[in-house]
């Protein structure tokens, strides 16, 4: 694949959109779990907000921050599959996101999160950006370190 | 320094920039099938043949440890290691007695903070360093005020990128113990008035330190002349070999500072019962150096001369003053840092582009820039930005590569529109 299709392939429509608007960005009053995360290669910053009801289901999914492109439309394309969904389907699409983007391991995703499987799909052109990665996957570590309770997350 | 003076450069040959060109092995190299546009030049510069082939030629014919042996081949490598060291000293206008061989300019630092802060430093002393410091100008201070009990004054940055030499003034007090500013911001390109700070300064009795890193690559260094206590410099960033760096401090510090490591090399007898150490350079030397590297950054010093400094202080200013032309001509783009003394580094943001979405897309074109917060966090802090990208060019680089740094960054634009 040539450079230009490369960055086609990373730079997608999708992505430009959500950089640009990106969807959740704010601070829900009723969050009851955060986490702070931070990328100290470029120093990008997040807060990643969530809202567990007590049968463990996200309401709400939000986050402010500053990045890049790649981090933000990650942020915000995280946050809209993640509402509704439990706390084990958001590690399991953690997982699953994790393997598209580095491309190691297997994460297969079971039948009821086919929809996301694909749309996460979007973002799998990070793979052939190696220094990017990191980008990508920031908002999802710091969600998963929200649902864990660790309020600290970084990419190194 | 036996480069011409700038009355004699008339009679020279024109800079010629393709000549210097092909003694750089890695520019005739492609990324992504593209020319290579090396523009990363203030993390790390590339290297002439005249420093590899040295080095091999040391390693091939001459290498030994040094100082230890009375072998043929201990004496020859010694006599090279203490002539590299000549070659330091005579770039710098300093007495070899006073160039001790590092790391790094990091290193340098570090000992500085370490032996002379730790010995002449007490808890309440003020270190003057300034918003523009590159990390490793801040954090060897804040360790030592860990450990002792120092603080750190900071002088401010204005709009232009210089530094504010009133409040400079105004910081220092009876508190004041040491300064240790940078000689060239890395971001902004700004060559702060070396010689004027340091005056101010010795006014108080206050010791100033220079961070060189970047200044000893973009024009003549003179340590006499500014009369400067310590000065840092990196052998990777002036086309050298990483790896080794230098500490110039006045010999009169030197001989009252206590070791910083431990080790062979650095002491006059060892016993149980107590150890003595060696004289300056040495006493701060321990265990083996870096001697392949040590020559490398005297033949890569070697080779500045060759093509003189003040040619090359020319070259890079007619790249800045076009890139600076090319880039601000772009819609969106501002550059961070437009002092009137600067040296070939350019930083900017574009509207609505992240750094690293930049220099993602203008690699893809074969253009290597720096981006992120280039180890200087605080300035970026202060100038608004996460992350900026920065072109920082070398003696090797062309107008027409200016060129293409321009044109890839208009792709960007497009890609972001």
């Amino acid at each position: 694949m040539s450079a230009a299709d490369d960055l086609r392939d990373l730079y997608q429509e999708v992505i430009l959109d959500h950089g640009k608007h990106p969807r959740n960005k704010r601070h829900p009053a009723d969050a009851n779990r955060e986490a702070h995360g931070h990328n100290p290669l470029c120093g990008d910053q997040l807060t990643v907000y969530l809202t567990l009801d007590d049968r463990r289901t996200i309401r709400d999914v939000a986050f402010e921050g500053r990045g890049c492109a790649i981090s933000t439309a990650s942020a915000s394309l995280m946050s809209e599959m993640l509402m509704g969904k439990t706390d084990t389907q958001a590690k399991a699409l953690f997982d699953a996101f994790h393997a598209l983007v580095t491309g190691e391991g297997d994460a297969t995703l079971p039948p009821e999160l086919e929809d996301e499987a694909d749309r996460m799909q979007v973002l799998a052109g990070v793979r052939q950006f190696p220094m990017r990665v990191k980008c990508a996957t920031l908002a999802w570590h710091t969600m998963n370190a929200a649902l864990a309770g660790a309020g600290e997350a970084t990419t190194e | 320094m036996n480069a011409p003076a700038p009355e004699t450069k008339t009679n020279a040959p024109a800079y010629d920039v393709a000549r210097v060109r092909r003694d750089f092995p890695i520019l005739a190299r492609a990324v992504y099938g593209k020319p290579l546009v090396y523009l990363d030049n203030g993390a790390s510069a590339q290297k002439p043949r005249a420093v590899i082939e040295r080095m091999r030629e040391f390693m091939e014919r001459d290498y030994a440890n040094i100082h230890r042996g009375v072998h043929y081949l201990s004496q020859r490598s010694t006599q090279l290691y203490d002539e590299a060291r000549g070659t330091v000293a005579r770039f710098l206008n300093a007495g070899p007695r006073e160039i001790v061989f590092t790391r790094n300019a990091t290193e340098a630092i570090n000992l500085v903070a370490a032996s002379y802060g730790g010995a002449f430093l007490a808890p309440g002393d003020e270190i003057v360093v300034s918003e523009m410091e590159h990390h490793a100008n801040i954090v060897p201070w804040q360790l030592l005020g860990d450990r002792i009990g120092t603080r750190l004054r900071v002088v401010p940055v204005d709009g232009t990128g210089n530094l504010d030499l009133d409040a400079y003034a105004h910081l220092l007090g009876p508190k004041t113990k040491l300064v240790a500013l940078t000689h060239c911001s890395n971001v902004l390109g700004t060559v702060n008035p070396a010689a004027e700070i340091v005056r101010i300064a010795h006014r108080h009795g206050v010791p100033v330190l220079l961070d060189g890193a970047q200044a000893a690559v973009h024009g003549r260094v003179d340590v006499k002349a500014l009369d400067v206590d310590f000065y840092a410099v990196t052998g990777h960033k002036l086309y050298g070999p990483s790896g080794i760096g230098v500490l110039y401090a006045k010999a009169e510090h030197l001989k009252k500072m206590p070791p910083y490591q431990g080790g062979g090399d650095m002491i006059r007898n060892v016993s149980f019962a107590g150890t003595s150490y060696a004289d300056p350079p040495e006493r701060f030397e321990a265990g083996t150096p870096a001697i392949v590297e040590a020559i490398g950054l005297a033949a890569a010093l070697d080779y500045i001369a060759s093509l003189g400094q003040d040619a090359i202080a020319a070259h890079e200013q007619s790249l800045l003053r076009y890139a600076t032309e090319r880039l601000a001509a772009i819609p969106g783009l501002t550059i961070h840092g437009t002092a009137p003394e600067k040296a070939a580094i350019v930083s900017f943001s574009l509207e609505g582009a992240h750094a690293h979405d930049i220099g993602t897309i203008v690699d893809r074109a074969g253009v290597a820039l720096r981006t992120g917060h280039h180890c200087a966090q605080p300035l970026h802090e202060k100038l608004g930005v996460a992350a900026t990208a920065r072109a920082s060019f070398a003696l090797y680089n062309t107008i027409e590569e200016v060129d293409a740094l321009a044109a890839s960054v208009r792709s960007v634009r497009e890609i972001f529109a």
